[in-house]
């Protein structure tokens, strides 16, 4: 039966009525009109619908949406919003610095999985900032790519975390000469 | 909602306010063309309230100038995340004297974009470009034309950039006028006569550079609009019901019993039903799944098809119709007089599409006419088939073109668009299908399975002599599964076609060899699985037989592997690619890995070549074998693409990378399963592909030919990779791999440690 839910999207509360065992992707996609998760096997298998609930990546493919009453939900959207708060930075970037290390390495193909890529990534760079090669292929393990995109993302992620770091360090002690140093090292 | 949806610039999203909670309105999601596209019907008039296809003897088929000096380019061909619509745009730049950021495109549009075939082998570049450059060299000297008449000046006088055309100074005054203000909004109403003399190869600014696609930002930020994205006003949501997994082609599945009652619990939703073809409508999507997913509904299915374990006994054992694809020399005396002689049977499995996003369509039909929105190849060619299944006129039929995820090749879309017509027809509703991951995965139409039989000779002096090949396999189905079961239409395969011959580019055509025959046995392929063309069509299977025989010539001769294929190759093309891929990876002569290792893993590497029907491909993978798991891992591969001049050498290092991760995946790990009623690989666990922990290293090369002619790069080095991962085995344990996918049960086996 269909219920008033609320759920918090992106920072903002929004109001839907839905079974409550709806999948939280058709709300997302359906109610809220949001293109970042998408459809891709409905069975948590590819990760095209990966979204983060309270900072942790979840299929939101086969969690029902009140499964999430109460906790934070963000999309691709959200972002970039999520790591500004994330970083304490005075001003939201337009995209994150997996985003625009994806845009750098021209990484994608079809880009259909590109939602979840940058989902996971996000989330593992939440938590190890400076992730080796390996680590970075261990926690993108469950993200499936059909155009066969991998050695691009990996190299993207490994710019990302560059940046992030060069971004902290200027903002900690902003030398020229760091920052001289941060552009070198992201190239 | 009623008839046809002209593109008009509504807003995205409207959200009505109703008692505290947010509804959504009337919503055009995604299905607006770019607003540039309305402006232009509006300013240009007629534009896209009629059906096409648009004249191609007119330049206003090919492009517009609107009055800001920027160029809509009207391209045929769809874009598939292979970058090839920026690559047109840089040439029709190239030509009108713009900046990329002056030229857009939009949408295909059967209203509204010309006819140029559908987006297949790799032909946007080669065949496409003619076509656009000329027009847009035709109508940069229309626009010159005018440009002298208004400023008095002679055509010679004149310069253009970015779309500026300027009288030189000469001591007097310059003077400048711009396209858009030339002819901004307005129809050039010209012939299109491909007169116009284009530029000389010399004077490239744009084409051969490598601007950045012009799709990546929106696609990485969520605003890209994917067919996946795309709703209609008064849509239902359906989903369709068949047997999960494809039962035999031209066998069929008959409905057995229905009970509709058994979704009475799901408000609102129902059952849509023609002949055999069932499907569900509901107003919200989560309702139409679960419709699907608890209606009773048993089905007929004949246990005919040969199973995985019968599939090449059967093959190899059917009445098949031969066709001698060459004949040079004589092979027989040839083969009779040889010093070294190789030869083996190989097979490869059908592999599935799978593309990552399951297709889909958005229909809207009434009595008199329709729309389909949907991710074909080919919206001119879905069209037709539409007004047949539909019962309408073509010029009632329009079909719009979004892109979806990669397709590779002939997946699930056509029938998805027709399944969504169907529907709607029967609905009397638009309607909103998207396929689920068992309907693409089980529904397919995979790439065929091959048996292949090669024999080849060497001289004592390392020349190849001789060469036969003989392959076995079924050709593209021609009928979609909804037209099969709403109306009956009967099975029916491709006569010609990829499929109709074993190519001669793969099987041995790279090298010199006097004595030829390759035959083509042809499988019917009634009660097998349906079957259409999957990114480079069976050229990975004629590699994987052909570059594993070549190199046992080799090793036969006691020649390097490399030195072997130089000593056999003339054309400089195929000697390119070869020695690329050779010097990159730091290919040394040594003899083979498998006699100096003899430990639990071994490591080998293979150089071979193959491409799909033009250019040239050359690769070179390493391997590590596991001899006690059966575990084939391949970490490295290096792969190269000479296809003449290439328009953005970027792109198409990003397309090998991806051909190269992707053959991997096929040689390693891609089979469908199916038993003798039903495929039961349905999803991402019973249809696994390559995952980030075993993907290679990839080393992508182009071998830029400024004065050659462009030719298709989207596939073309998948099937010398292909080969080079069979050699790289054969070098690491000194004994051929027979069959593909090289799973641990089937390297266990061919190592005789089964």
């Amino acid at each position: 039966m269909s219920t008033e839910i609320q759920i918090r999207v992106n920072e903002r509360i929004h109001s839907v009525t839905a079974d409550p065992d709806t999948p939280l992707l058709y709300v997302l996609i359906n109610d809220l009109e949001l293109q970042g998760p998408r459809f891709g096997c409905g069975l948590a298998q590819c990760g095209s619908c990966s979204v983060l609930v309270n900072g942790t990546e979840t299929r939101s493919c086969v969690t029902p949406v009140s499964a999430v009453a109460g906790r934070s939900v963000v999309t691709l959207e959200g972002l970039p919003a999520w790591y500004a708060q994330q970083k304490k930075l005075a001003k939201v970037p337009a995209l994150h610095p997996v985003q625009q290390a994806l845009i750098d390495e021209q990484a994608l193909q079809c880009g259909y999985c590109f939602n979840g890529m940058i989902i996971q990534a996000a989330e593992l760079l939440s938590r190890t900032s400076q992730p080796t090669e390996a680590q970075i292929r261990t926690a993108m393990n469950g993200h499936l790519c059909r155009c066969g995109s991998y050695p691009r993302v990996i190299r993207a992620i490994q710019r990302a975390s560059r940046a992030m770091k060069s971004e902290i360090e200027n903002t900690s002690d902003d030398t020229l000469a760091q920052q001289v140093q941060a552009l070198e090292v992201a190239r | 909602m009623n008839g046809v949806i002209f593109p008009s610039p509504l807003p995205r999203r409207e959200f009505l306010k109703t008692g505290g909670a947010l509804v959504i309105g009337l919503s055009l999601r995604g299905a607006i063309i770019d607003a540039r596209a309305a402006q232009d019907a509006a300013g240009v008039g007629m534009r896209g309230a009629v059906a096409g296809p648009p004249d191609p003897k007119q330049i206003d088929t090919w492009l517009a100038i609107h009055s800001d000096n920027t160029a809509t380019v009207y391209i045929g061909y769809v874009e598939l995340g292979q970058g090839s619509t920026t690559s047109l745009l840089q040439i029709s730049a190239e030509e009108l004297d713009l900046d990329m950021s002056q030229v857009s495109t939009v949408r295909l549009d059967t209203n509204i974009t010309p006819n140029q075939g559908g987006t297949y082998s790799s032909s946007s570049i080669a065949r496409g470009s003619s076509a656009i450059r000329t027009a847009a060299a035709e109508a940069r000297q229309a626009l010159l034309e005018m440009a002298s008449k208004k400023m008095g000046a002679p055509l010679e006088r004149l310069t253009v950039s970015k779309g500026v055309v300027t009288v030189g100074a000469m001591g007097g005054e310059s003077q400048s006028v711009t396209y858009g203000e030339l002819i901004g909004n307005q129809l050039f109403l010209l012939a299109f006569t491909g007169t116009a003399p284009v530029k000389p190869v010399s004077e490239y600014k744009l084409v051969g550079s490598s601007p950045l696609r012009n799709d990546i930002p929106e696609k990485v930020s969520g605003h890209y609009v994917y067919l996946q994205h795309v709703r209609l006003p008064g849509m239902l949501h359906g989903r369709i019901v068949r047997p999960r997994g494809q039962t035999a082609y031209g066998s069929g599945a008959r409905v057995a019993s229905l009970d509709e009652r058994s979704i009475a619990h799901i408000p609102g939703a129902r059952v849509l039903r023609k002949a055999d073809f069932v499907g569900v409508v509901a107003e919200r999507e989560w309702d139409a799944v679960r419709a699907a997913r608890d209606l009773r509904i048993t089905w007929e299915t004949p246990a005919v098809l040969p199973g995985n374990d019968g599939l090449y006994d059967r093959m190899r054992s059917e009445k098949t119709s031969d066709r001698v694809v060459l004949e040079r020399g004589d092979v027989d005396h040839a083969f009779g007089g040889a010093a070294h002689v190789a030869s083996g049977h190989y097979r490869g499995a059908y592999q599935a599409h799978a593309p990552f996003a399951p297709n889909g369509a958005l229909a809207d039909v009434t009595p008199d006419r329709a729309l389909v929105i949907c991710s074909t190849q080919d919206v001119y060619a879905t069209r037709n088939t539409l007004s047949g299944i539909l019962g309408l006129p073509q010029q009632k039929v329009r079909v719009q073109y979004y892109e979806g995820s990669g397709t590779y090749g002939h997946s699930c879309y056509d029938d998805a668009a027709q399944a969504a017509a169907i529907l709607s027809q029967l609905a009397g509703q638009p309607v909103r299908l998207q396929f689920m991951r068992w309907d693409e995965h089980g529904w397919d139409l995979y790439g065929p399975a091959h048996v292949g039989e090669v024999r080849a000779a060497a001289d004592a002096a390392g020349k190849i002599v001789a060469y036969q090949y003989d392959g076995w396999h079924h050709n593209w189905s021609a009928v979609e599964t909804s037209a099969q079961l709403a109306l009956g239409t009967p099975a029916a395969e491709w006569r010609d076609g990829a499929a109709q011959m074993v190519n001669p580019s793969d099987c041995g055509g790279m090298y010199e060899i006097p004595n030829v025959r390759l035959v083509n046995h042809h499988v019917s392929g009634m009660n097998y699985l349906r079957g259409a063309w999957l990114r480079s069509p069976l050229d990975l299977a004629f590699s994987f037989a052909s570059e594993q025989t070549i190199d046992d010539l080799a090793r036969q001769a006691g020649v390097d592997p490399y030195q072997f294929r130089r000593r056999n190759i003339t054309n400089e093309r195929w000697m390119g690619v070869l020695d690329q891929v050779a010097k990159a990876s730091g290919w040394q002569p040594r003899p083979p890995a498998s006699q100096s290792s003899d430990g639990k893993v071994r490591t080998g590497r293979g150089i071979a070549l193959g491409t799909h029907l033009t250019s040239y491909g050359g690769a070179v993978a390493f391997v590590e074998v596991n001899r006690e798991t059966g575990k084939v891992l391949v970490k490295r591969l290096y792969g190269a693409i000479d296809a003449g001049l290439a328009v953005n050498p970027a792109f198409i290092e990003n397309q090998i990378s991806g051909q190269l991760v992707q053959t991997a995946s096929r040689m390693l790990l891609e089979e469908v399963r199916f038993n003798k009623t039903n495929v039961t690989s349905l999803d991402w666990n019973s249809y696994p592909i390559l995952r980030f922990e075993e993907c290679p290293e990839v080393f992508p090369m182009v071998v830029q030919r400024l004065d050659q002619r462009s030719t298709g790069a989207g596939e073309e080095v998948m099937a010398a990779a292909a080969g080079a991962i069979g050699c790289a085995f054969f070098d690491a344990t000194g004994v051929h791999m027979p069959e593909f996918p090289m799973t641990p049960d089937r390297v266990l086996a061919a190592l005789g440690r089964a």
